[in-house]
């Protein structure tokens, strides 16, 4: 029975992130970006449980369950954030929240 | 069979990435989320991450997702305007996206070069049972500040999502 090379799963991770930083820096709907930064943090503990296979330690499950928790705070908070510009601006459009640019 | 696994799962992963990306309706780049996420749990399973896999899919499929869901049904939130691309972009971008992908991957290769091959079942330390062990023995204190972390990040959207009330 062949297995499937370490190195698959790594590339694996690696096109989610660069999916993520793509949807990260091209989109423009505030909602959308959020959820491309959960993609990149899907991909980072993909990369985290592949090398805790790789060393046979169980320190890597764990960082991804604490990668877990921290994403569910931030969505928790993040999306409040987003409830609140919406309800002031009434706008999702990352380009119409642009008054700390000035 | 694993090799078979890992292909269908990958490809579903990468598909449903793109999606999200090229979508412009929120949700269906949400339910593309959702589609990402539930092979990555697959695939967490074939590394004999059972738990982490579990909870991949109570926590991220369930529970943050249907916040998100939540979400954009609550704002109405509705497709994104496209907004004129140049020719150049138009006619580079994805080739260029495919070039840079394809590099990367050389690259992860060339790093890891004659790279183990991963076995299902050949890691048994993924099951609830080692994953809790670890966790409240030599995780112990971490555990605790993250549990303080989600409190307080309980609090603060609450707290932000409040109606203010004169």
């Amino acid at each position: 029975m062949t297995g499937v090379p370490l190195s698959w799963y790594l590339i694996l991770s690696a096109v989610l992130f660069a999916l993520g930083v793509a949807g990260f820096l091209f989109r423009r709907n505030i909602i959308t970006v959020f959820m491309s930064i959960e993609l990149m943090l899907n991909a980072v503990n993909l990369s985290f449980i592949t090398f805790s296979y790789q060393l046979r330690q169980v320190n890597g499950h764990i960082y991804s369950f604490f990668v877990m928790v921290v994403a569910a705070a931030e969505a928790a908070v993040g999306l409040a954030i987003i409830l609140t510009v919406f309800r002031n601006r009434s706008t999702l459009n990352i380009d119409d929240v642009s008054s700390m640019k000035n | 069979m694993d090799v078979l696994l890992f292909l269908i799962f990958a490809s579903i992963a990468v598909v449903c990435g793109v999606n999200v990306v090229v979508q412009s309706h929120p949700i269906s780049s949400a339910v593309s989320l959702i589609g990402v996420m539930g092979s990555l749990a697959v695939l967490y399973l074939l590394l004999g991450a059972e738990f982490i896999a579990a909870a991949q899919v109570i926590v991220y499929a369930g529970a943050i997702m249907v916040l998100f869901i939540f979400v954009i049904m609550l704002l109405n939130a509705g497709g994104e305007t496209r907004r004129g691309r140049s020719f150049l972009a138009q006619l580079l971008g994805v080739p260029l996206l495919i070039a840079f992908l394809g590099l990367m991957a050389y690259f992860v290769q060339q790093l890891f070069p004659g790279s183990p091959v991963v076995h299902f079942g050949a890691f048994q330390g993924g099951t609830a049972q080692a994953v809790g062990r670890a966790l409240f023995t030599q995780f112990l204190l971490p555990f605790e500040v993250v549990s303080v972390l989600i409190l307080i990040a309980i609090l603060g959207a609450v707290v932000l999502a409040q109606k203010e009330m004169d």
